[in-house]
């Protein structure tokens, strides 16, 4: 049953040292502000699920909050690398960082196979390719019907979920819609889940077959307007380019990544003094 | 006109691949220029197809990422993720996938994973994406990439997707739906696939490109086809409609 309550509460009761987290979206409603509050709270040891790694991924392994990445595609979209995910898997730092890697077809199916409550997903995929030879979780069954070679990889069971979405009711129900990637899925495969939205309504007015994950299915549900950003929710703002393109020179040193960091994140006290210090810091051009 | 350069040349070319009404799977950057091109040009039918979700996309601006809002609401309809894999892509629903890499051999493979030793890398790449399965099971593939000696390389360190293997049948007898790579399409040449050896073979120079030049900038003896082409110079309106849709985005992107 879905509690609405503060960011920092919800991350607090359900997001714990040593879990499993997926925090999805597919470069739009990418859960930014959570990313914050975990670092804030200083959570370690964290195996990181995501279809596609991105900023607050980057931000999560160069602050030492990840053990593990269990991933399809980690990059800063539209501009390149994330050097704080580089550097965890090229050099150690700031700790050694596992990695277990799959393709988005693999991803999005182990993401299904665990909303189905089943134990792997099957799927026709990495024939011919090294990624079965260095991930030993691929492994490969033949179809009892035909004989045809599949693949076959562990569903993914998340111990906590976290998305962002548009809205959200005074029951905790949840509306999303624009480019969904795998977050019903990714709700459905954890045992808890935690929902920023934009905002809480009284009525989500939701059109039949419209993406609704019911109160009963999420743990907690956080108001967090702007919550998505530098990413853009759909109807509510746009993606910040800039900000992606700054990321790039901000991430790339240790130090000047430690410090935007602090002064950012660590340093504030919620998503909207980030918001704040972040908009003091742009204007001067200075964002570390 | 100001002068063509060897990028619009590639696009335009790449382009002119994605046949009308061709249900096309396509990568972002490089492929998703070229098909939107393709799109407004010679063929309006072509359904775009983003794996985020977009089925039928009909961006007026170029996306800056897989998964930008215009692909969202100029779209027929917009599915979840594991939708498009299993239904779209597995479900053999795809004539083309347009595809970019990190690397590529003498036999199509491509690498967006690693370069130097998996566990001790010396360049992390971002990994696989949607690659492997897109080049596994469209109808066929085309690969759209800038040709460098760092790209076009003589062994992969890692092969995140397959090509045509170890040339020959090797793709054949691995049992992919998929016919494969159709073409390579690069600044300098159009590259194909030998019918008997599968080795990636100049069919087509650029206007103004020696056999020196693609030489230099592969990383293997590079073969050539015995009747060697031309590649057409674009025309004024495929020029001007690229420059419009590079001048759009620019302006809605910021051009930061």
């Amino acid at each position: 049953m879905a509690k609405i309550c503060s960011l920092s509460e919800a991350i607090s009761e359900h997001l714990h040292d040593g879990d499993t987290v997926a925090m999805e979206g597919f470069t739009h409603l990418i859960p930014v502000a959570a990313g914050h509050e975990v670092v804030r709270q200083k959570r370690r040891d964290l195996t990181l699920v995501r279809m596609t790694p991105d900023l607050v991924y980057d931000q999560l392994i160069g602050m030492g909050c990840a053990r593990k990445v269990v991933f399809g595609w980690g990059g800063n979209p539209g501009v390149g690398s994330l050097h704080r995910f580089r550097d965890a898997v090229e050099n150690g730092w700031p700790n050694r960082l596992e990695i277990e890697e799959y393709s988005h077809a693999g991803m999005s199916n182990a993401y299904v196979a665990g909303a189905s409550n089943l134990p792997f997903a099957v799927l026709r995929a990495y024939t011919g390719t090294d990624i079965a030879r260095y991930n030993d979780r691929i492994k490969t069954i033949h179809c009892p019907f035909t004989g045809e070679e599949l693949a076959a990889i562990p569903s993914i069971r998340p111990d906590v979920t976290v998305i962002h979405a548009q809205k959200g009711d005074r029951k905790g129900n949840v509306l999303i819609w624009g480019i969904v990637g795998v977050q019903k899925e990714a709700v459905l495969a954890a045992r808890r889940a935690i929902v920023t939205v934009e905002e809480i309504v009284d009525d989500l007015e939701a059109p039949p077959n419209a993406c609704v994950l019911p109160h009963w299915t999420v743990s907690a549900v956080c108001a967090v307007p702007g919550g998505a950003f530098p990413s853009y929710a759909q109807d509510y703002y746009e993606r910040d380019n800039r900000f992606y393109l700054d990321w790039d020179d901000v991430s790339r040193d240790r130090q000047r990544f430690l410090d935007w960091t602090r002064r950012h994140v660590l340093e504030t006290k919620d998503w909207a003094e980030f918001r704040r210090v972040l908009a003091g810091t742009a204007k001067t051009g200075v964002t570390s | 006109m100001t002068e063509i350069t060897t990028t619009e040349m590639m696009t335009v070319a790449a382009s002119r691949m994605l046949r009308n009404g061709t249900v096309c799977f396509v990568g972002i950057g490089l492929p998703s220029t070229a098909a939107n091109l393709a799109r407004l040009t010679h063929a309006p039918e072509a359904v775009l197809i983003y794996e985020s979700g977009p089925i039928g996309a009909k961006p007026d601006v170029l996306p800056l990422s897989i998964g930008d809002g215009d692909l969202a609401t100029t779209a027929d309809t917009v599915v979840s993720t594991p939708e498009i894999f299993r239904y779209w892509l597995q479900g053999g629903r795809i004539d083309v996938g347009f595809l970019g890499t990190a690397q590529i051999d003498r036999f199509a493979n491509l690498n967006t994973t690693v370069i130097g030793p998996y566990d001790k890398p010396k360049a992390r790449l971002p990994g696989a994406g949607g690659a492997p399965e897109i080049a596994a099971q469209a109808g066929e593939t085309i690969i759209v990439v800038n040709h460098d000696k760092r790209v076009f390389v003589e062994t992969l360190d890692f092969i995140t997707t397959a090509g045509f293997l170890d040339g020959g049948e090797a793709r054949a007898r691995a049992g992919f739906p998929g016919k494969g790579p159709t073409a390579v399409i690069t600044n300098l040449c159009i590259l194909k696939p030998d019918p008997v050896t599968r080795e990636l073979t100049v069919a087509s120079l650029h206007p103004g490109t020696t056999r020196a030049q693609v030489q230099a900038a592969t990383g293997w003896d590079i073969r050539f086809a015995n009747d060697v082409a031309t590649t057409e110079a674009p025309s004024e309106r495929e020029i001007s409609v690229l420059r419009d849709l590079l001048k759009r985005t620019g302006e809605a992107h910021g051009a930061a």
